[in-house]
């Protein structure tokens, strides 16, 4: 029998804000442990929440970049269950009335060939609501040290429709959605720091079949890889117990990503009551039109939409724009270098930034930001090569030097003596008579018709010239001169 | 007023302290010796500070003589209910759980009474988390009645109350969730005020029920008690359900609003139930106001009855997860005995608290419950609804309200040991709470034992100006509060 998988995923996305969800002090990481606390946070005697509104803004703001309905007023409830991270004992959520509802995620699947588009589809999400992060247990020898740090950060909760078909879907969603938090400065979703976490839902049915399986929920799936190869050994692991006759337990698993196995956490009767209701401490949202204008006002162009325009306007090859789109700052850049170099030159600017500029950005191991080659580098690189003054080989050279001094092509160029020859010139007619006149073997061979022979000529040229002779007027000249011998 | 300093008002010892007669720091020595003399039998304080205090009181007295004192409380000593946050003070709500607790950090009212120059004395005692009518759910002692010392004070702010009647501060704060700011100052003969839900902010109050909870001053006389709440009431930024309203001059109201009024007599709070002496004393002062010219209509309250049902599903329902925090894990009791982190959980909180909060964290964690949810709470809170209707309907035809604060004067000790004997104690003053109302509980009479009777006036959301007014009329003209305990 042939199984499909059914899959929803729940993420959570921490909310960049410079003080946390409910009190002043600041979030952040890397902290010592227990400094970024206050009363609220370590939930003494008598303390209030109080709701911070640039979470509130980056939320509508998520809501709006992924087409969410924004919800008119929305409430806090609270999640009562105990844990030594959740200082309250109680988690303030958004139950009932979350602040987003519906909207959907675009994917790209993987295409037929690396340089080739995939197919987009469209991943709906159910909801989006607002929480508190909980604090973190280190667990030593004989004791547990529980660091309230990242307790009572902003955290959204992003829950889609169970309509994910294969871990490579799954796979696309979290890089979609990833980028689209970064796109609007919502979150900088570093999945190492816990700014990005995902749970799974997964079920599996006959093909044809309508009804939902009984869904098993993975956790601790703490990289987009680990997503999509979790989510695969879970498919395969239900298809197996099927398969033997068995059947799914509603369970929760924790998924090791470094082994690639998973174990059972705790089955549906374990599962807490949270007892949810309205917390009295806080007052119902109201998110007016005023309030959702500015938040669009500062919505960013999101990824698809920003390849979509690339490729119409500059004429840009998938394989460019796949790459240059998926990091706003390295689209930023291209754009910005464009402007300068002009639209005709995008495709090279485009090859300059996504080849050589990636490839000394990583070789030594700094960020685009850090990088000494700018925008105007580049626009400036290209319109010499395009002027004829630079060659390629030279180019090469030019741009490493670049990336290590920061200094402009045209002074690399002086400083080096790189400037092409001048085109054209008797002195190029001279070296090419010179190399016809001494190497009368290879003159021959070509006349014979080896084509391969007019190379050998070539070499004493490039010589002759120290290299600057531009080797499409060396070819043009010495096939001129021959066709005379 | 009463001759001894420690029984006088604020609003005399303030015109004391202005004239020089007498300095703070006299003043203080005096609520202290007094405390320290009485205290015993009384036992209204948790923990109290002389040193502490009496620095307050010098610094006040320099404010003085630099010129630069701060108004009517400037030197005043308020004793503050023990779930009130002082800094560098205890903070015990009365319970095994808080018992060695200080407060690194001051409530929002504490930090206004400072503001005002108001000297903060003493924790006084409370039922368990404020939950209880007699203060015999403290973990610590019972309070005594200072009118009779085998009677309790009421509660839950009976430390509260009883401290003012035995002369041990000037005023007092409380906090009033179902009745224990109005229930306690009926029964030991001083003023209580519960604002309007929102009026005072409750940053730094442990919380009980916090759609319920309000903190309020009790007073000697309603003008006290103008002078008292127009230091503590206001919008804080750090209580999300503190409203923005303009606080009006509460001390000039008594003054410019002068009546006459139209008072309203709901039924519901004079049927079985009520002792004759109590309904005798609040006809007498409802005969008074009609004396003065004022209308007196009755009125209907009639979702009254569902009121004790309501709230102890609502309070408990809130309580139930606003006391999850006191768990062993960062302050505040830890078992020894734990094995692992559940049973850290459980012996931490079976060994901290005493049985009537365990009563109300297991009834509110049941009415929470998947599949009780909307049977229990959200039907409670529809009912709840009902009664505010209630109340806004009456005041399409009254300004005010006036019932008996308490079915009967103060009882004995021990005499209600059925729990659900004691919640009937605040079949008055819940629906107030509920309707997030301000009422006031004002003396009105004693019984022919000499126990204090209470009546209480009931005024419109955030129209404390107006209620002051009203029991002004009746309280600057009677005398019953001059009376002091023997003790």
């Amino acid at each position: 029998m042939k199984y499909e998988a059914v899959i929803g995923l729940e993420v959570h996305v921490q909310i960049k804000t410079r003080s946390k969800m409910f009190t002043r002090v600041a979030a952040g990481y890397g902290h010592p442990a227990n400094t970024l606390a206050d009363p609220v946070v370590l939930a003494l005697p008598g303390v209030l929440p109080v709701m911070n509104k640039a979470a509130l803004d980056a939320i509508i703001k998520a809501g709006l970049l992924l087409g969410c309905d924004i919800a008119p007023v929305c409430k806090w409830d609270r999640k009562n269950y105990f844990y030594p991270d959740s200082p309250k004992n109680y988690q303030i959520s958004q139950y009932d009335q979350p602040i987003c509802l519906n909207g959907s995620v675009e994917i790209e699947l993987p295409g037929s060939a690396r340089n080739i588009q995939g197919e987009h589809k469209s991943i709906a999400l159910t909801r989006i609501h607002l929480e508190e992060d909980v604090g973190k247990l280190n667990h030593e020898a004989f004791d547990s040290l529980v660091d309230y740090n990242r307790a009572g950060t902003p955290l959204m909760e992003i829950v889609s429709e169970p309509v994910i078909k294969s871990a490579d879907e799954a796979y696309a969603y979290l890089t979609s959605l990833r980028a689209t938090m970064i796109y609007g400065g919502i979150s900088d979703c570093d999945m190492e720091k816990g700014q990005l976490r995902c749970d799974a839902n997964i079920s599996i049915r006959p093909v044809g079949e309508t009804k939902l399986g009984t869904k098993v929920e993975l956790k601790n799936l703490n990289s987009i890889a680990f997503v999509r190869d979790g989510i695969s050994h879970e498919i395969k692991r239900q298809i197996a117990v099927v398969e033997n006759g068995g059947t799914i337990v509603q369970e929760t698993r924790d998924y090791d990503g470094q082994a690639g196995t998973s174990q059972s956490l705790r089955t549906k009767e374990m599962a807490h009551d949270y007892r949810y209701f309205p917390d009295p401490d806080l007052m119902p949202v109201k998110v007016d039109e005023a309030w959702k204008a500015r938040i669009q006002a500062e919505c960013p162009e999101l990824p698809f939409a920003k390849q979509t325009r690339f490729q119409a306007e500059y004429a840009l090859p998938y394989t460019l724009t796949s790459v240059l789109v998926w990091d706003k700052a390295l689209a930023d850049y291209f754009e910005k270098a464009v402007a300068l170099a002009g639209a005709d030159k995008a495709q090279a600017v485009g090859n300059w930034i996504v080849n050589d500029l990636q490839r000394e950005l990583g070789a030594a191991k700094i960020g685009l930001a850090d990088s000494k080659v700018r925008p105007a580098h580049i626009a400036e690189l290209v319109k010499l090569i395009d002027a004829g003054t630079l060659l390629s080989n030279a180019a090469k050279e030019v741009f490493i030097d670049m990336a290590a001094t920061g200094e402009s092509a045209a002074a690399i160029v002086a400083r080096k003596d790189l400037a092409a020859a001048p085109t054209d010139t008797v002195e190029l007619e001279g070296w090419c008579r010179d190399a016809i006149a001494a190497n009368a073997k290879s003159v021959a061979e070509f006349k014979a018709g080896k084509e391969s022979a007019i190379n050998g000529l070539k070499g004493p040229i490039m010589k002759a010239s120290k290299g600057k002779a531009n080797p499409k007027l060396v070819d043009e000249t010495l096939r001129r001169l021959l066709a005379e011998v | 007023m009463s001759s001894e300093i420690f029984n006088k008002s604020i609003a005399e010892l303030a015109a004391l302290l202005e004239a020089k007669a007498i300095t703070s720091v006299e003043l203080t020595r005096a609520v202290i010796a007094r405390t320290q003399a009485v205290e015993e039998k009384v036992k209204a304080f948790n923990s109290y500070d002389p040193a502490d205090a009496l620095a307050q009181a010098a610094a006040s007295d320099a404010r003085r003589a630099d010129g630069q004192a701060r108004g009517p409380l400037d030197g005043i000593p308020i004793g503050i209910k023990d779930v009130i946050a002082v800094t560098g003070q205890p903070l015990t709500a009365s319970s095994k759980m808080l018992a060695n607790f200080v407060s690194p950090y001051d409530a929002t009212v504490t930090q206004k009474l400072r503001q005002a120059g108001a000297v903060i004395w003493g924790r006084l005692n409370l039922d368990e988390f404020a939950m209880g009518s007699s203060t015999e759910n403290s973990a610590f002692h019972t309070t005594r009645n200072p009118y009779d010392l085998e009677r309790v004070p009421g509660g839950s702010s009976g430390g509260s109350a009883a401290a003012l009647a035995a002369g041990e501060a000037i005023a007092t704060l409380g906090s009033d969730t179902g009745g224990s700011i109005r229930q306690p100052a009926a029964l030991c003969n001083v003023v209580g005020l519960k604002p309007t839900y929102g009026l005072v902010s409750r940053f730094g109050l442990i919380a009980f029920a916090s759609s319920l909870d309000q903190i309020g001053p009790f007073t000697r006389t309603v003008e006290d008690a103008a002078i008292a709440l127009q230091a503590i009431a206001g919008h804080d930024e750090r209580d999300s359900t503190s409203f923005k309203v303009e606080i009006p001059d509460y001390r000039a109201a008594l003054k410019t609003k002068k009546g006459p009024w139209r008072l309203g007599i709901p039924k519901e709070y004079f049927g079985e139930g009520l002792d004759p002496e109590v309904a005798a004393a609040v006809q007498k002062a409802v005969d008074y106001y009609r004396s003065l010219g004022c209308e007196i209509k009755p009125v209907s309250l009639p979702h009254t009855e569902y009121g004790v049902g309501v709230y102890y599903i609502i309070a408990t329902a809130e309580c139930s997860s606003n006391l999850a925090r006191y768990d062993g894990i960062r302050y505040g009791h830890r078992s020894t005995e734990a094995k692992d982190v559940v049973d850290l959980y459980f012996k931490s909180r079976a060994e901290g608290f005493g049985p009537e909060v365990k009563r109300r964290i297991i009834l509110g964690t049941y009415v929470l419950s998947s599949g009780y949810y909307d049977a229990y709470y959200l039907r409670a809170q529809k009912v709840r609804t009902l009664i505010r209707q209630d109340f806004l309907n009456a005041y399409k035809e009254v300004d005010a309200i006036i019932t008996p604060t308490t079915p009967t004067p103060a009882f004995k000790r021990g005499a209600k040991a059925d729990p659900l004997a004691m919640y009937l104690c605040d079949v008055y003053t819940i629906g107030v709470n509920l309707a997030g109302l301000p009422g006031i509980s004002i003396p009105c009479g004693f019984s022919s034992g000499g126990l204090p009777i209470g009546m209480q006036l009931i005024g419109q959301p955030f129209q404390e100006a107006d209620l002051l007014a009203i029991a002004h009329a009746y309280d600057s003209k009677h005398d019953w509060s001059r009376k002091t305990p023997n003790l």
